[in-house]
């Protein structure tokens, strides 16, 4: 990775009333990705993001932004941060636009309308533009959050549950805006509990589970890496008892009986599929569907938050 | 691009954004101190005023003209200052100040410069209401426009730290109704301390707000109960008070940051 535009070196975060929000951890983002925080709820994805944007103070550890300590040189490396927060926080009774120029002003930017009509255009906002915040729907108030973190042209945009508790084409057209962001040259960090969203989006994906970062690697390599392949047989009579003669496949007996479960390496020369199929006609096995599955991010999530000390937290 | 040293436009966008809010008020914002400023003077001025006789060679309507803005520049110095700063943190969008390049000065320069100038507002606005009803002569107003700024300085600093301290909005009204409210009432705003009888005039000089109302009074009509120079040593004497706490709130994100 050539030097990266956000790097955090042993970050811990123990809050006041004893809750380690955060333990030692180390992340580096690379310029133009886009970076997704898996995690469950409370592991950590939030006070991480709040740390970075100088909403939480670390315990220990430091952050750089493009090369600037956020503490030492927390000008310049929150010049470069849009934040997006999960919740909508929003003064109802202020228009559209003031808002978005407020947010501008605040990062010591000078007047632009034209680019402020250009994010709002881009948003679907303009329109809306001398609306109170308090008469947009809730997908435009998320949609003018995103408009006031871009107001003042970030290089970095953390997204903190960008599609909470929205709606399935809202979602989708959520994602097209972080693509399209992406297109233009700004480095994404999203976090989210949707293992769905990461899937659809992400370059590199990091997992955090009670604080402690357990993963990080490249999406692709990841569902290469830890997904697997099965091929699943429905049964026309339930067996009670994987036969002998299939002891060589390995296969799993589910739903009491019903399915037969074989699992391969979908990329081997040889998965093992055809002999299989064989012994199951030699053995006079009737089945009345065939399927395969090819795990999800969701799997392999799950998989590795269960692996490693059981369940969400 | 090099981030600025100082974020002037940071400063002024807060500033803006809060005299925003305060213009969409702007009528029940002055209606109410000039509603009340004429009750005053129908009261104390007209129905009780006219038996009263003069305090110090002044009529007692002139007379309690300070006391009057001085009671309003508390009040509204810290109201506009508390409820500025807790509206954002209830409402959830203190994280754009805080996630934005300001310094903590300039989110306070932000927050309670506005808050001065609407308190300072009110306080004129009552000074105008009075002179409809009563002569007022302003002896030294140099040092009336730096004893108003000096003290809107100071309560609405007080009021910030009102403000990051109050966990709703109930206790916004406690530390204005229970200790602010009182102690101007017995700070001389409505007469001399000198009228009181011992022991009440001695402890009554432990009322910070004595000499706060003294020295105003002091810049209109040349009188004071006590020396203006003690009355501006102890205003500057709360101010630096306040301006620790200010800075003791930021370098530990009391209330601020967890």
């Amino acid at each position: 990775m050539s030097a990266p535009v956000v790097s955090i070196r042993g970050l811990s975060k123990l809050y006041a009333g004893g809750h380690e929000a955060l333990k030692d951890v180390d992340l580096d983002i690379a310029r133009g990705e886009i970076f997704a925080l898996l995690g469950p709820n409370g592991a950590g994805k939030t006070t991480l993001i709040n740390i970075v944007c100088g909403i939480v103070t670390a315990s220990a550890g430091t952050v750089s932004v493009d090369g600037h300590d956020i503490v030492t040189d927390y000008r310049a490396a929150r010049d470069r941060i849009g934040l997006v927060p999960q919740e909508l926080h929003t003064d109802a009774f202020e228009p559209v636009w003031a808002t978005v120029a407020f947010s501008r002003g605040l990062f010591g930017k000078p007047a632009n309308p034209a680019y402020l009509e250009k994010v709002l255009k881009e948003l679907s906002l303009w329109d809306k533009r001398k609306a109170k915040i308090l008469e947009l729907s809730g997908g435009m108030k998320r949609r003018l959050m995103i408009a006031k973190a871009l107001s003042h042209e970030p290089g970095i945009l953390f997204l903190d549950e960008p599609t909470a508790g929205v709606d399935v084409e809202l979602r989708r057209d959520m994602w097209a805006l972080v693509r399209q962001l992406r297109d233009s040259g700004v480095t994404i960090i999203l976090t989210t509990h949707y293992i769905e969203e990461a899937e659809e989006m992400a370059d590199r994906v990091g997992v955090i589970r009670k604080g402690e970062l357990i993963l990080v690697e490249d999406k692709h390599a990841l569902m290469e890496k830890l997904g697997k392949k099965q091929l699943i047989l429905t049964l026309a009579e339930p067996i009670a008892a994987v036969p002998e003669g299939l002891a060589e496949w390995e296969v799993e007996l589910r739903d009491g009986g019903a399915e037969l479960v074989y699992t391969f390496d979908g990329k081997a020369e040889r998965t093992g599929i055809p002999s299989l199929m064989r012994r199951i006609s030699d053995l006079g096995i009737v089945f009345k569907d065939l399927a395969t599955h090819q795990s999800s991010l969701e799997d392999i999530f799950v998989s590795l938050v269960s692996e490693r000390g059981g369940g969400a937290g | 691009m090099t981030a600025p040293r100082f974020n002037r436009r940071g400063v002024w966008a807060i500033y803006r954004f809060e005299m925003h809010r305060f213009l969409r008020t702007i009528w029940t914002g002055l209606a109410t101190p000039v509603i009340t400023t004429s009750l005053y003077f129908v009261v104390f001025g007209s129905a009780i005023g006219s038996r009263m006789s003069n305090v110090g060679g002044i009529p007692y309507g002139s007379f309690i003209v300070p006391g009057l803005m001085m009671l309003s520049l508390f009040n509204e110095s810290i109201f506009n200052a508390s409820f500025g700063i807790h509206m954002p943190r209830f409402l959830g969008t203190i994280y754009e100040p805080l996630s934005a390049p300001l310094s903590p000065f300039e989110i306070v320069l932000g927050y309670v410069g506005a808050a001065m100038t609407k308190a300072i507002g009110v306080a004129l606005v009552i000074l105008a209401t009075a002179n409809l009803f009563v002569p007022v002569h302003v002896l030294h107003p140099v040092w009336m426009i730096g004893f108003l700024l000096l003290v809107a300085a100071t309560f609405c600093l007080f009021g910030f730290i009102v403000g990051i301290w109050a966990k709703g909005f109930e206790q916004l009204q406690i530390i204005p109704m229970l200790i602010v409210t009182p102690l101007t009432f017995l700070g001389g705003a409505f007469y001399s301390i000198h009228i009181l009888p011992e022991p009440w005039r001695t402890i009554t000089l432990f009322n910070p707000v004595v000499y706060l109302i003294s020295g105003f009074r002091w810049t209109f009509y040349g009188i004071a109960d006590v020396s203006p120079g003690v009355s501006l040593a102890a205003t500057a004497g709360f101010l630096i008070v306040c301006l620790g706490v200010v800075a003791w709130i930021f370098r530990t994100g009391y209330r601020l940051k967890s």
